[in-house]
């Protein structure tokens, strides 16, 4: 039997090789403003640790390498990655000293190459196990279920990010709050007028041109331009109509971040209606007339159900959109993660840096992976009825 | 004839913003009444003229970066060679747009500094994903008789892809110049929240000093910019479209 090299694995492979054995694990920091020292594997772990995971990271490395099945190299590529995520916080707990409360351990390049490259193999194993959508947001569901455990059973307590989170973290979950209130209640108002938005350039020839250009227009400005414009006249309507004041509505903070984020959103919920509605097979609606569906009829039992997935499809662009854009928010005091990111750009301390941005990544891959799974159902249920 | 009116208006629009860039202190009096305790109505940190520029370099470079990398990628995994990368490339593709551009930003800067490089690298890591995604588009729907004829008559595998599938799948590739343009000019102003040099700066200036009038500025040239970019990008792939015979 000759073994055949998996030309992705050689990539893999080779970054590993990178990772683990010329680029530093963990970087040292004795407070959390000094630059760091770096630290190698056998450095940074006990002595058994530091074996056992080279000893993972090669087995792992070798199953990329050669031509192995999809769910081998799936196997492989978790339990490197459990490895490196458990160790990594076993990292952290051994270089920091007894009762030191200012020293800061968090991950290297080399522990973010790996990660990299094994996140790779397990996505592009998943690639081509083919999953059904529901088997997808298991897998999501597990890998969650695993990072909650590590963090409950306190896995990472040692390392300097979960540190920053330890001194802010009330704030983190107010600040979490605002920022999921601010992306999706800005979806649900761009769902609630650009469906029906939609529906109306469908059906009105004029207006679609129209309505699509001045949509277009609002995207080119800058997002942190319209955060600031909308500054104005939202301070004007608290101050002159009466009962704005009181639901909220200011000139700076939440609402102008909303109005914002709603904007942006209305293009691609309006867009992919018309494209949706537009591409629903003209047979499908002469045979909705024939049988003497009312208008509304129609649009409610043909229209909708089978231009639904491509209406998806614009709502989860606005929804990953909108996750990363609300970071912004923040410079007109609109709260949300990007208050630690700015914070941490400001006080030149990354790890800050990440607590703001690591959420917003997992929260915009995960809502991207759910919605997507969502889409591919929804149109095997449009090729049931079709 | 229904083309002249949005030629004009384009032109129009041109004139206005090279004069604006250029002499803004003429368009005082529209921006005035958007101050408040007598600020100043018009940019006064830097030249609006060098930002502007500078906004437009770095957005260039990041989309020629991205233009050369992302081509390459989508012609290696459309090859025999390279097809085992392909499913994986377009998963990619899907992952890297959820990073928002914040994020991205702010990770770069431990890494390369602050300044321009983490922007450039944000906008090349932005940019890549739309020309990625078409150029791949083009490659995989050519039209087969045509490219089973360029077999036929006994072109080299190289010829084929730069005398047919590359020219056959411009217009395609060009539309996600387009977005990807378009999308960096606006993701650059971002970048100023890490000292880069762009029109961000005085959208950023106003959001600090409350001057609604710089934040008016700023949004509007790289607004106006886009629209221009957007419609003379749009022009060049109708070009290339009619020349290829492919209708976009």
């Amino acid at each position: 039997m000759t073994l055949r090299l998996d030309k992705l694995g050689v990539v893999i492979a080779a970054i590993v090789a990178y990772g683990a054995l010329a680029a530093p694990f963990a970087t040292f920091r004795a407070n959390r403003i000094m630059s760091g020292e770096a630290r190698g594997i056998l450095e940074a772990l006990p002595g058994w640790a530091g074996v056992l995971l080279l000893f993972i990271l090669a087995i792992a490395g070798i199953a990329a390498l050669i031509k192995t099945p999809a769910l081998v190299r799936l196997g492989a590529a978790a339990a490197a990655l459990v490895a490196l995520a458990v160790l990594i916080g076993v990292a952290a707990l051994h270089l920091t000293p007894e009762g030191n409360s200012f020293a800061r351990v968090s991950p290297a390049s080399g522990f973010w190459l790996m990660l990299f490259a094994f996140a790779l193999a397990a996505a592009d194993a998943l690639t081509r196990l083919q999953l059904t959508p529901l088997a997808r947001i298991g897998a999501l569901a597990i890998v969650v279920a695993a990072i909650w455990l590590l963090l409950a059973l306190g896995g990472w307590d040692g390392l300097s990010i979960l540190k920053e989170y330890a001194n802010r973290a009330d704030s983190f979950w107010a600040e979490a709050g605002k920022h999921v209130t601010l992306a999706l209640g800005s979806l649900a108002a761009a769902i609630v007028v650009g469906i029906p938005l939609g529906v109306l350039c469908h059906r009105v020839d004029g207006l679609r041109d129209a309505v699509l250009n001045v949509l277009n227009m609002v995207q080119t400005i800058p997002s942190i331009a319209l955060f600031g414009l909308l500054i104005a006249p939202l301070g004007w309507i608290a101050l002159n109509v009466p009962g704005a004041a009181a639901i909220g509505i200011r000139g700076i903070g939440t609402a102008p971040a909303f109005v914002a984020l709603f904007l942006y959103s209305l293009l691609p919920v309006v867009a992919n209606t018309v494209v949706g509605l537009g591409g629903v097979p003209r047979a499908a609606n002469d045979a909705a007339r024939g049988m003497g569906m009312t208008d509304g009829q129609r649009l409610f039992k043909v229209e909708f159900p089978l231009a639904f997935p491509v209406i998806l499809t614009g709502i989860r662009i606005v929804l990953v959109q909108n996750i990363g854009l609300a970071t912004i928010a923040v410079l007109i005091g609109g709260g949300g993660f990007g208050v630690f990111v700015f914070q941490g750009i400001g006080q030149t301390a990354m790890d800050l840096v990440l607590l703001g941005a690591v959420p917003t990544v997992a929260l915009a891959f995960a809502a991207a992976v759910i919605l997507d799974a969502t889409i591919e159902l929804a149109e095997r249920a449009k090729g049931g009825v079709a | 004839m229904r083309l002249w009116l949005p030629t004009l208006l384009r032109l129009v629009a041109l004139v206005l913003l090279v004069a604006f860039i250029v002499e803004p202190q003429w368009f005082e009096p529209i921006f005035k009444p958007l101050t408040e305790n007598n600020a100043p109505a018009i940019y006064n940190q830097g030249s609006l003229l060098s930002l502007t520029v500078q906004h437009l370099q770095i957005v260039a470079l990041a989309t020629l970066a991205a233009i050369v990398v992302a081509v390459a990628l989508a012609i290696l995994v459309t090859r025999p060679f390279g097809a085992e990368f392909l499913p994986l490339s377009r998963s990619l593709v899907n992952i890297g747009q959820t990073f928002p551009p914040v994020a991205v930003l702010a990770l770069a800067v431990p890494a390369v500094g602050f300044g321009e490089k983490p922007t450039l690298i944000a906008l090349f890591l932005y940019g890549l994903l739309p020309i990625f995604e078409n150029s791949l588009t083009g490659l995989t729907t050519l039209p087969q008789p045509v490219v089973e004829a360029a077999r036929g008559v006994g072109m080299t595998g190289w010829q084929r892809l730069m005398k047919v599938e590359l020219p056959l799948a411009l217009p395609v590739i060009l539309a996600g110049v387009r977005l990807s343009v378009v999308i960096s000019l606006a993701t650059a102003t971002i970048g100023s929240t890490v000292a880069a040099k762009t029109l961000g700066e005085v959208i950023i200036a106003g959001l600090f000093s409350n001057n609604l009038a710089f934040v008016l500025q700023g949004g509007l040239i790289v607004a106006v910019l886009a629209v221009l970019i957007h419609d003379a990008l749009s022009a060049l792939e109708r070009f290339a479209a009619r020349r290829t015979g492919r209708a976009v």
